[in-house]
């Protein structure tokens, strides 16, 4: 095993590059609780290389801009958790982080991290989703900022290239007449997802105002875009079932350790009424 | 800086208040380097995975699981294990039957210690959540909780924290 | 007797206590094994990795084994190490050591186990195939038959006959320290030391599989980060593993430390369960038949699975009185990990039954299930179905006034009126409460603690303390704490002067096994009776007081002046078990007094269903219990606690699954067990009535919290999901999306 420590973001950049030149895997590696589960007996991974960014202080703070929160590469949940003007100013990412792991996690795993691991159940990614957020990526090359939403590309795949670098996530502020999260896990806290959904509404009128942001029901965390159309259309849904159409196109869920294909699409279907039905009357 | 594979590599931290130098493999994990290299055995391995919560400390004064830390990672950090706790300040978690058969207790300690320590944590959040992060199979946890809301209230009553 | 805290508790809290692996062992190696990858068949060839260097490892397999290749228990047919065949996924059949540990995880995967595969059995309740028969005709390991008046002629006449099929799930332990063990060779002999319950089940263990008697064997236990009964019998195969590595190993120290996912995968669980119950009810109500029929899935080997039957279908009939009872039980080969003790050892799978049927027949009849218990309660002169009169030292409170506190400590009427209003307005929440009422026979059943033969000694010290000798356990139960009570208000002493030895086979007597909710009651008892035969001794032969005038200050004076008088030895006394007087089992045709007694207990459930979901939550629970007098309350309320969560997780949230035999979430990320978030406080009252032949006036407590919750609960859901959509759960863990499919059936799948 073999680990890189940079001082900074540009040494990281450099050290993501050479090792991408050369054909080699660098893998960053932030809090860690994605690789280091059940790591005595992950020899494999024992044979890796890995970028160290613990010690890139510039990756650590989050950053209120007039029109965006940003959060560095390395800011935690638990970081979010104690920051108070999220809880008022972007509820969901508050109320996510609070349901990642317990404190142990929250205090360790980081938003970046998730979003880089790219898992389907990945906790953090249906808000920030649902928040419209950027993923800032730098290489030595120069930066760009990618739409959450266009990241993924497919089960555990994402437009990052090897030599890339997730610097910061971009959460732009803007004015929301629904936020809503829900995580059903197989218990209350310390639980990995069987069905999450993030709904949220921009304020005011016009199209393409709604986003739906599912997560453990696709081959990545998806946004559901025809429940999107549906609800942007004004369709007036009456039960459930009345989602399921829409839901078919959007999710395909699977059976697996966790939940089986059919329960997680019910409980999506219901999750979406429920939610709706209190959060926006004209849904009913 | 870079480390090759088998080669020691040299970690300083902080560790219960005292800088502490340590020679450590790359893959060693925090948790192992507490036990196996310092001696340090009040953290105890559950489930290598991050689930149970009996290896927590504190990782600049926050919970962590150490059976999810890299050594390496903890280059400058500030740890604090369950050997830093005096036994005269755990009173209330005796009376209350905290622990049973006390291997998951170390980790329990730590989370309530800093819950303790904490105060403002108790306007966001319910005792039960924050323990969440620590599993316990002898005593349905009233015991702990309990025990943790009297250290809580010993403290107010005395007018002030640790 | 004063309030006491736990002995060892600050070293705990502080995390001074020393498990196994907190130990450091120089010189020591590190001790892995090579397991089965399939579920049946026969071994065709153990292949090394080549590439590996093996100079530098210990390997041994089964014909490293100086005597029998057998696991010594009930019946001797699980092999220490497999030859020749498999018969479970995990099955031990190499074991490696080395001193660094990640060399050793390479090199145990660089073993392949080749296996030409068999038919396995994967589901106990599907009769097998010719070519799926491992064991006699069928697969049965054991059958067993109790009954009482003429069941077939009463469910005839009957005023109403109600049907129900329930099943319970495998459940793991999840004691938090993984199972460990070490060994090591002292002159001739093998010391092992580690986590157990039981030192003399691991000492007859290794005298048998080594070929050695038990002077040239020695068992330590070292602190046990909990059992459950999952550190019963499972240890002697540790215990096995270590010394035969060490003895490879030229007698070198060996420890073995599971890791998680492999204590999950490999090691015994609590038996899965049918239960079918035929009940018979007159017009009143009052039961007048019960057949049952319990199945229980018993894995690869036999283990406990005999006794677990046993005390399983003792207790399938609850605490109700019925003229006529058959209950027939049986436990069936499968190739699945053995099953094995967990607490409650049978008794909570077919009490789950009992209690969720009753719920079932009272709805049936119309009548309020209360109202249908408390008729149907046992009362003293009445007969269980081993035809036992409940009464006198098998009796204890009245069972329809502890019923009675429960409902008033879990708030039955307000929490039912509240619910039903409730229902009617929440859009998808629904609350329901239920309640149940069980038994639990204390100690050994039958005539098994005559067989165990028990003994405990008590030994003046040079100081005057005295010292308890047992081989009964410390595993987070509280045995050292209240035995040191026990001794000391049998010797007039504070707690302090008590010291209580390690159990150690070469110091301690064989008090019997840690397990059954026996251990302060038969053990208790037998402390205090080796105290009075010290103080009766050194009163007749020393100080010249009377019999039973040493007390406190004189019997210490007493204990010091002998030591004065004899040096180089100590004044001692041994107990013996007797049973208490009138007590008779018949083992062969399960007639008789099946325990000296029982525990008896109620619960109250408040449960919450959330309709989106399908989760359900307990948001309330309370549990009355008669266990004989309370020796330590804080000790005792934790039992009842802890037991409580444990059953509430094996009703809702903890499930084993299995693909092709192996389980496959053996991970505690995908075995759900309840955090502190997910239950709430647990409302614990005790009705204390002295039982005369406990230690200190006590009756087991360690099994009964595990009875009751689970029907309690899924009445609630029952209670919260009945008026509305008709889901009658009769299957735990009643997970979100078993309960779901319940509720998709009735409600004929439209949303809600």
């Amino acid at each position: 095993m073999k680990v890189h420590a940079p001082a900074t973001v540009n040494e990281a950049c450099e050290m993501l590059a050479r090792a991408a030149a050369e054909g080699r895997t660098l893998r960053p590696l932030a809090g860690g609780t994605d690789l280091l589960v059940h790591w005595p007996s992950k020899s494999a991974a024992h044979e890796g290389e890995y970028l160290d960014l613990s010690g890139v202080s510039e990756l650590r703070p989050l950053v209120w801009r007039d029109d965006a929160l940003v959060l560095g590469a390395l800011t935690t949940y638990w970081d979010v958790v104690r920051e108070a003007r999220v809880a008022a100013e972007l509820p969901l990412l508050n109320a996510a982080a609070r349901q990642v792991g317990a404190v142990q996690i929250q205090s360790r795993g980081t938003w970046a991290g998730n979003i880089a691991n790219a898992s389907p159940a990945a906790d953090g990614v249906p808000v920030l989703m649902a928040y419209d957020a950027g993923v800032a990526l730098r290489s030595s090359g120069g930066e760009r900022v990618v739409p959450l939403s266009a990241f993924y590309t497919g089960y555990r795949a994402s437009v990052r290239r090897p030599d890339e670098l997730i610097t910061a996530i971009e959460v732009p502020i803007r004015s929301r007449d629904v936020a809503v999260f829900h995580k059903v896990g197989p218990r209350r806290a310390q639980a990995i997802t069987k069905i999450g959904v993030a709904i949220t509404r921009l304020a005011g009128s016009g199209a393409d105002r709604w986003r739906i942001v599912a997560n453990s029901v696709a081959p990545t965390v998806v946004r559901c875009r025809e429940v999107e159309r549906l609800l942007d259309s004004g369709a007036r849904i009456t039960s459930a079932g009345g989602f399921m159409p829409a839901l078919q196109a959007d999710i395909s869920p699977i059976d697996d350790i966790r939940s089986t294909a059919a329960y997680r699409r019910t409980v999506m279907g219901r999750l979406l009424y429920h939610s709706l039905l209190g959060a926006c009357s004209s849904v009913v | 800086m870079a480390c090759e594979d088998g080669r020691a590599m040299e970690v300083r931290l902080t560790l219960n208040g005292k800088p502490v130098r340590v020679e450590v493999d790359p893959r060693e994990r925090l948790l192992d380097t507490l036990r196996y290299r310092l001696g340090l055995t009040g953290s105890k391995e559950g489930c290598g995975e991050g689930e149970c919560g009996a290896c927590t400390v504190l990782m600049d004064g926050v919970p962590a699981n150490s059976c999810l830390v890299l050594t390496a990672q903890c280059r400058g950090r500030s740890v604090r294990t369950i050997e830093s706790v005096d036994a005269k300040a755990l009173g209330p978690m005796l009376a209350s039957g905290a622990t049973q058969c006390g291997a998951c207790t170390p980790g329990v300690v730590m989370t309530a210690l800093w819950v303790k320590e904490n105060p403002g944590l108790r306007d966001s959040h319910t005792l039960r959540e924050l323990m969440a992060g620590n599993l316990c199979r002898c005593t349905g946890y009233d015991g702990i909780i309990d025990g943790l809301h009297a250290w809580v209230e010993s403290d107010a009553r005395s007018g002030g924290a640790a | 007797m004063l309030p006491m805290h736990r002995l060892e508790g600050l070293a705990k809290l502080t995390g001074a206590e020393r498990y196994l692996d907190d130990e450091p062992i120089p010189g020591c190696l590190w001790g892995m094994t090579v397991r089965s990858p399939v579920s049946r068949g026969r071994i065709t060839a153990v292949k090394f990795d080549p590439a590996i260097d093996w100079s530098s490892f210990i390997v041994v397999d089964h014909r490293d084994i100086p005597g029998p290749n057998e696991t010594y228990l009930i019946e001797n047919d699980q092999p220490v190490l497999a030859a020749g065949c498999v018969r479970h996924v995990h099955e031990p059949v190499v074991l490696i050591a080395h001193e660094d540990r990640r060399l050793l995880r390479r090199a145990v995967a660089g073993v392949k186990v080749e296996v030409d595969p068999e038919p396995p059995v994967l589901d106990y309740r599907v009769p097998p195939r010719a070519e799926q028969v491992q064991r006699g005709s069928d697969n049965t390991i054991k059958s067993l038959r109790i009954a009482k008046g003429d069941v077939e002629r009463a469910l005839a006449s009957a005023a109403r006959v109600i049907e129900g099929e329930y099943q319970t799930g495998a459940q793991e332990h999840i004691y938090i320290e993984p199972n460990a063990m070490a060994a090591w060779v002292e002159g001739d002999v093998v010391v092992v030391r580690g986590s157990m319950q039981c030192p003399y089940y691991v000492l007859n263990a290794l005298k048998h599989a080594l070929g050695r008697d038990e002077r040239r064997v020695r068992v330590i236990q070292a602190p046990t980060g909990g059992g459950f009964g999952g550190k019963e019998d499972y240890p002697s195969t540790l215990a096995m593993h270590a010394a035969l590595l060490s003895l490879k190993a030229g007698g070198r120290p060996v420890k073995i430390v599971y890791d998680r996912d492999e204590d999950m995968a490999a090691t015994t669980k609590r038996h899965p369960s049918r239960v079918r119950h035929t009940t018979g009810v007159d017009a009143d109500g009052r039961l007048t038949a019960m057949k049952i029929d319990v199945l229980l899935d018993g894995g690869a080997y036999v283990t406990l699975s005999p006794v677990v039957l046993s005390r399983g279908i003792i207790h399938a009939c609850g605490p109700y009185f019925c003229p006529n009872v058959l209950v027939e039980g049986r436990v069936v080969l499968s190739n699945s990990v053995p099953y094995g003790a967990f607490r409650g050892f049978g008794a909570p799978q077919t009490q789950f039954a009992c209690e969720r049927h009753m719920d079932r027949v009272a709805g049936a009849i119309g009548m309020d299930p209360v109202a249908f218990r408390k008729l149907n309660l046992l009362r003293d002169g009445q007969t269980t179905a081993t035809g036992q009169t409940i009464g006198g030292i098998s009796g204890g409170t009245d069972r329809v006034a502890l019923l009675d506190r429960a409902l008033k400590l879990g708030a039955w009427e307000e929490r039912r009126e509240e619910a039903a209003a409730f229902n009617l307005t929440h859009p998808y929440l629904r609350r329901g409460v239920g309640v149940s009422c069980v038994w639990h026979g204390a100690g050994f059943t039958g005539n098994g603690e005559v067989y165990l033969d028990s003994k405990v000694q008590v030994a003046g010290l040079a100081d005057g303390r005295i010292e308890v000798r047992a081989a009964s356990t410390e595993m987070g139960q509280g045995t050292s704490t209240v035995f040191a009570q026990i001794a000391a208000a049998a010797a007039g002493y504070d707690a302090g002067e008590i010291v209580v030895a390690t159990p150690d086979t070469a110091v301690v007597p064989n008090s019997g096994p840690t397990v059954a909710s026996r251990t302060v009651m038969v053990v208790g008892r037998l402390i205090e009776k080796a105290c009075g035969e010290l103080k009766q001794k050194l009163g007749t032969r020393g100080s010249g007081l009377g019999v039973g005038g040493l007390n406190g200050d004189s019997l210490r004076r007493a204990i010091v002046e002998w030591h004065a008088r004899n040096p180089g030895r100590e004044p001692a006394a041994t107990a013996t078990f007797e049973p208490p007087p009138g007590v008779k089992f018949d083992d062969e045709r399960y007639v008789g007094d099946a325990y000296a007694t029982y525990a008896w207990g109620a619960c109250v459930a408040h449960v919450e269903v959330d309709l989106r979901t399908c989760a359900a939550r307990v948001l309330d629970f309370a549990s009355v219990q008669d266990i004989g007098r309370v020796i330590n309350p804080v000790l005792a309320k934790g039992q009842v606690q802890g037991g409580v969560v444990q059953a509430i997780g094996w009703a809702l949230l903890e499930e084993c699954r299995f693909r092709d035999g192996a389980m496959v979430n053996n991970q505690l990320t995908n075995y759900i067990i309840p955090t502190a978030d997910d239950v709430p406080p647990i409302e614990v009252e005790f009705v204390e009535v002295p039982y005369a032949h406990g230690g200190g006036g006590a009756k087991g407590v360690g099994e009964l919290p595990m009875d009751g919750p689970a029907p309690a609960v899924l009445n609630a859901i029952a209670d919260a999901m009945g008026r509305e959509v008709g889901a009658d759960p009769m299957t735990i863990p009643m997970t979100p999306e078993r309960l779901m499919t319940l509720v998709e059936a009735a409600e004929g799948a439209h949303g809600v």
